[in-house]
């Protein structure tokens, strides 16, 4: 007689080994350190974040003319609304604004019609790269088609900031590529060349290299040849970024494995043929994480023009502090300064994992 | 075979070695006679201004002061001394910042490995917020925001022996008497009993296998002696206190709110990054180790020490040292506010007074180079102590 096996049903895991709880257990007070740890960090936020929320909107003040207005004890936002023109456009003039607000418009539209499929890359690249370019020169600066002349020491704030941050890196990128072609190539002298110049920029800070572009450069012109001060600090950033930017792409030229350089030579590819159709594609495909953190790097740096007397966003945020109608100030001002540089890098960064993954082909090792 | 070849074509325009060679020569002399116009553009430049050529002002008197100076200056001193401040400024502030931020970086990083969540998040957000804020933003708050907000002298923050206010950290500055030299000839004693013995107990466990703590061992080595030293010579040091008088602190030694500022900017900013260095290094090493030590029977601490750490050190050290070159460039920033560095005496006053623009700039291009190179040689070398020995 056969006896049916019945299993009788499985019991429900402990409360404690499940859920809330467990979580709390295994990641919070799993030992005697990790109690300590957890009440430290709690400790640590009951520091931190109470004042903060506090100061910064409990007790904050959003609207007012002066620092007398902000009466609440907390944190005067007030002064960042008021000066909030100054800090995206610097001492643009006021009505002219539209102009730079139509570039970026225009730009963001450029971008975004990457992503439509049926449009010729080619030309849109042509059109960005080149023509792009000379209309945004005219809308910013004028002078044509009736537009007021805007001179540059009025370009200033955020404007400023994204200006030199963006050209630093599109005018760096083939320079840069140039460079670590030169440093990888068999022939002695201009291998030579592009190492000492590599080198050489690399050991110094940048604030020396704008400390030339601002003082030297005008020495090293014949008299009376003489061109402004943006363009000078522009070009200061651009042989500074390029450097690094070629490190980043020796990188790559490295990584692409011998058979690439034999397999294009063997099609009878010239060498300008093989590296545009064959190694470069890949290697800066490779060095993506590279360049986006070279851009993150010089988007931080362009604060330092500063100190060469350029009122980029912190500068102006640095001199509206010193508004005798809002004296102390200073943190709001600063809390602002880094909130969007934090929004505009942490952005950044996060993009660039998301390119990563999207370009992945599977040839990584992991 | 016939005697048909491949139409030769010997044109010397397409020999690959050829081209080469003219396309360097005609890059080198693009290059010497782009160099060579900018040169004479200077000199014509440098004569119509009436500006002197040659280091010769470096012996002339600077005439400026400078507030943060570890050795003796004064106005009178020359142009060189005042190089010479400015150096021992930078060199220090960039020593002082590669150790704290190192501490900072290990600690950070290992507190977002930790398998506490909320340890890990806290640590996580320190690192993506500081390392997302541009430097002289952050240097700017700590100076303008948070040190200049700091009382008055007469209302210091007062803490056992330290004052906190406006005008810095005073704190207690030690006085050596005489008899100071038996405590150090004590201490190098101690450190050379304690590497004796660190030596012995190595020899002995590879002999018999039978462990010795050396290192607590060599901690109460070098403290016993020391102290026995002090109590022999008669505790031969004296504390300076800080004051509180009426306006002001007086006394005691000073750190000024420049040198705390640019300190604590550069030393937070660079941990973040290190942070993220230590973490991938930990990371980089593979699990089956840590399972492969385990089963070996070490203790969780061993396991870290003598399996994980060393392998992790290898992908950690060629990042940290850029780390390290970054933070040493990164302390030029403090000239902009006011810690007399290279950048501010050489660059800014120096250059103003003097006008020799390519002296100065080139003198600090100069320091920084040698800088870069002493950094990256130390830890080029350490490198290669830590890597792997491979047959």
């Amino acid at each position: 007689m056969a006896i049916e096996f019945k299993p009788s049903p499985s019991l429900p895991p402990p409360v404690n080994s499940v859920g809330a709880v467990a979580w709390v257990r295994q990641n919070l007070l799993s030992s005697p350190l990790n109690i300590f740890l957890t009440l430290f960090s709690f400790y640590v936020l009951y520091l931190l974040l109470p004042p903060v929320v506090e100061w910064g909107f409990l007790t904050a003040t959003f609207s007012g003319a002066s620092k007398a207005a902000c009466t609440g004890g907390g944190a005067c936002w007030a002064f960042i609304a008021v000066y909030f023109d100054q800090f995206m456009y610097g001492l643009y003039p006021s009505e002219e604004t539209w102009r730079i607000n139509l570039a970026l418009i225009l730009l963001v539209i450029l971008v975004a019609t990457f992503a439509v499929k049926t449009v010729n890359k080619l030309y849109l690249s042509i059109g960005i790269i080149a023509v792009y370019p000379v209309v945004a020169y005219f809308l910013f600066a004028g002078g044509i088609f009736g537009l007021e002349v805007v001179e540059t020491s009025l370009w200033g704030g955020l404007f400023l900031t994204t200006l030199l941050g963006v050209i630093g890196i599109v005018a760096s990128l083939p320079l840069g590529v140039l460079l670590a072609l030169g440093r990888q190539s068999n022939m002695p002298i201009a291998k030579s060349i592009c190492i000492v110049f590599i080198e050489t920029i690399r050991a110094v800070p940048l604030i020396t290299i704008l400390f030339m572009a601002s003082v030297m450069i005008p020495l090293f012109l014949p008299e009376g040849m003489n061109f402004n001060k943006l363009l000078r600090v522009l070009i200061g950033i651009t042989l500074f970024s390029a450097a690094y930017m070629a490190e980043v792409i020796r990188g790559g030229l490295q990584a692409i494995p011998k058979g690439q350089y034999e397999a294009a030579d063997a099609m009878g590819l010239s060498y300008w043929q093989s590296m545009i159709l064959v190694i470069l594609p890949q290697a800066l495909k490779l060095v993506i994480p590279g360049i986006v953190n070279t851009f993150i790097g010089l988007f931080k740096d362009t604060t330092l023009v500063y100190i060469v007397g350029m009122f980029d966003l912190l500068g102006r945020i640095q001199a509206a502090t010193h508004d005798a109608n809002w004296l102390g100030t200073t943190i709001e001002g600063y809390a602002f300064a880094g909130f969007v540089y934090w929004a505009a890098c942490f952005g950044m960064s996060r993009y660039s994992m998301r390119i990563e993954r999207k370009l992945e082909t599977g040839h990584k090792r992991n | 075979m016939s005697d048909k070849t491949i139409p030769s074509n010997k044109s010397p325009l397409n020999d690959a070695g050829t081209r080469a060679l003219i396309f360097q020569i005609v890059l080198l002399a693009v290059v010497v006679f782009v160099g060579y116009y900018l040169f004479s553009n200077l000199q014509a430049n440098l004569a119509d201004q009436g500006i002197s050529t040659g280091f010769g002002f470096l012996n002339q008197p600077a005439g400026f002061p400078v507030l943060i100076h570890l050795i003796d200056y004064t106005e009178a001193d020359t142009y060189g001394r005042a190089f010479i401040v400015a150096l021992i400024n930078t060199v220090v502030i960039s020593l002082m910042g590669i150790v704290l931020a190192t501490v900072i970086g290990v600690v950070m990083g290992l507190a977002r490995l930790s398998n506490n969540w909320l340890v890990a998040r806290l640590a996580t957000v320190y690192v993506e917020t500081l390392r997302n804020i541009p430097l002289l933003l952050q240097m700017f708050f700590w100076y303008f925001a948070v040190l200049a907000t700091l009382p008055h002298p007469r209302n210091s923050i007062i803490f056992a022996d330290f004052f906190l206010n406006k005008r810095g950290i005073y704190s207690p500055n030690p006085i050596f008497q005489e008899g100071f030299g038996v405590v150090i000839a004590g201490f190098i004693l101690s450190i050379i009993a304690s590497i004796a013995l660190i030596v012995w107990a190595k020899k002995r466990q590879t002999r018999t296998g039978v462990w010795f703590p050396a290192y607590w061992a060599s901690l109460g080595v070098i403290a016993v002696i020391t102290f026995l030293a002090l109590a022999v010579s008669g505790f031969p040091i004296e504390f300076d206190l800080p004051q509180k008088s009426r306006f002001n602190v007086t006394g005691g030694m000073v750190l000024p709110p420049e040198f705390v500022a640019v300190l604590v900017a550069l030393s937070t900013y660079t941990g973040a990054f290190i942070a993220e260095i230590v973490r991938a290094g930990i990371l980089s090493v593979n699990w089956g180790q840590t399972e492969a030590a385990r089963s070996l029977g070490l203790k969780d601490s061993l396991t870290q020490r003598l399996i994980v750490l060393p392998q992790a050190l290898r992908v950690i050290i060629p990042p940290l040292t850029s780390q390290f070159l970054n933070l040493a460039k990164n302390s030029s920033l403090g000239a902009a506010i006011a810690y007399p560095e290279l950048v501010a005496v050489v660059m800014g006053t120096t250059l103003n007074q003097t006008g020799q623009a390519i002296e100065n700039i080139g003198l600090c291009m100069l320091v920084y180079g040698t800088l870069s190179l002493t950094i990256s040689i130390f830890m080029n070398w350490y490198n290669k102590k830590m890597s792997l020995m491979e047959r």
